[in-house]
């Protein structure tokens, strides 16, 4: 039976994971290396990277570490943050990343998930969408949640899949960060619109919230969370187990 | 030494640091005598049939590939390269494979009930059936390993040495003699992935 996935999620700016991580054991709690293999030795089932670096040299040092957490860890990598254009899908594809997340470039540039999908296949594009209830309704939000694009998020993830997407990361910037559970009612919407695989993203703040996840929304494949993990708050190995026991199907 | 085939298909720099992370002498290479010469070879692919079948023609390792397994060299296909290895695939058309495994590469929608999602992607239990491969010799049966395809080995019962289940029982590995071949990622399935990569490391290598 397959899997659900458990993924967690680092921030990575000039070269450091950002964001704060508080682990014993490790030598160097900012690294990329040491905390990717941390986390691929206790369980996780892929690894998000986001490089959240503005300029060209963080860019560059992100692209060498990348390489570095490639060639030690053996689970599926995936990237995002500065995607714009088919040369940055090249340039962290190079590096060993598996699939590669748009967000924002795929806003300025609606074909570029067409483009990608076309050279790389559609299991290696992922829609990345900021999504946030503006008058009830769910809207995209570009610039890492400070800009409302004005457009129907549903819509919008259709419009990605359509065009190529293999997968989607749906992240709720009402909940994100509450730590309260992550946002059904939005990610229901999702799962009815659109048949690839849906990555939940915001608002875990224990185990049991990952388990009304996968009971209450079935169709949604993984969970992506970032501080509870770091934080140590939710230990990923013993998540697998409570879930497990749970009745929901997991790689332990 | 082993030989991972390059011909022009994806990115082997994973694959590569996954035999290197296991302590094994391994090449990437496109250079029909260090092939030759090899003690084993890796197939690899990504993408579609059609597009890796007509360049590992066109690099002139088909041949290579072909002749060296029929001497008995072990030769591993991954994902689209274990596809590869059969008689032929119906993957937009009808292609012609190595013909090293008998049987055809097929939709999986042909198999798999509406409601599962295609391409099967994840974390997957593998089944060994009634005999347990040497491949799988470090394994326990229904450990996970990392699929991403919409394709399936289809009519190869006779090579099926391990299955997974998706709405339907798909083939996840195949082997004739001394060519085997892995539909999921071994270099992308943690510990369980590399237990395999040491295994086939190890065949053929007396103690």
């Amino acid at each position: 039976m397959i899997t659900k996935r458990i993924i967690p999620c680092l921030d990575v700016k000039n070269g450091r994971v950002v964001k704060g991580v508080n682990f014993q054991g490790l030598s160097d709690v900012s690294s990329p290396v040491e905390l990717g293999k941390y986390y691929s030795d206790n369980g996780a089932d892929e690894l998000v990277f986001y490089d959240i670096t503005a300029s060209a040299e963080g860019r560059t040092l992100f692209t060498d570490i990348l390489r570095e957490v490639a060639r030690t860890i053996f689970i599926p990598l995936t990237v995002g943050g500065g995607i714009n254009t088919l040369d940055d899908f090249d340039r962290v594809l190079k590096c060993g990343a598996d699939k590669v997340s748009v967000n924002s470039g795929a806003i300025k540039n609606p074909n570029l998930i067409y483009e990608a999908a076309k050279r790389y296949g559609n299991q290696c594009v992922v829609l990345s969408a900021d999504v946030k209830r503006v008058d009830g309704t769910f809207r995209v939000f570009a610039k890492g949640g400070r800009e409302n694009t004005g457009m129907e998020a549903i819509e919008w993830i259709k419009r990605g899949v359509d065009n190529g997407a293999g997968e989607i990361v749906v992240n709720s910037i009402d909940t994100d960060g509450v730590k309260k559970g992550f946002d059904l009612e939005m990610l229901d919407k999702v799962c009815s619109a659109v048949s690839v695989p849906v990555i939940a993203s915001g608002g875990a703040g224990k185990a049991e919230d990952f388990i009304d996840l996968f009971q209450t929304l079935p169709k949604v494949d993984a969970g992506l969370a970032a501080s509870i993990f770091h934080f140590g708050e939710v230990k990923i190995s013993d998540l697998k187990q409570i879930l497990s026991q749970s009745g929901i199907p997991m790689r332990i | 030494m082993i030989a991972i085939v390059d011909y022009g298909v994806g990115n082997l720099f994973s694959l590569k640091s996954s035999f290197q992370s296991i302590g094994a002498d391994v090449v990437v290479t496109s250079d029909k005598q260090v092939i030759e010469s090899a003690d084993k070879i890796v197939l690899p692919g990504v993408g579609a049939f059609e597009d890796a079948a007509k360049k590992l023609a066109e690099s002139g390792l088909k041949e290579v590939v072909i002749e060296q397994a029929k001497k008995g060299k072990y030769l591993l296909g991954i994902c689209l390269g274990m596809q590869l290895l059969f008689d032929k695939s119906l993957e937009y058309g009808e292609h012609k494979g190595l013909g090293l495994i008998k049987g055809e590469v097929r939709p999986i929608e042909e198999v798999i009930p509406k409601e599962y999602k295609i391409p099967h992607i994840g974390w997957n239990q593998l089944e060994f059936g009634r005999k347990k491969s040497p491949l799988f010799k470090y394994l326990r049966e229904g450990e996970c390993v990392y699929f991403v395809h919409s394709y399936y080995g289809a009519n190869c019962d006779k090579s099926v040495i391990a299955t997974t289940e998706y709405g339907a029982s798909l083939t996840a590995a195949v082997a004739n003699g001394n060519v085997f071949g892995c539909q999921f990622h071994p270099e992308k399935s943690g510990k369980a992935g590399l237990s395999i990569l040491r295994a086939f490391c190890e065949m053929g290598v007396r103690k």
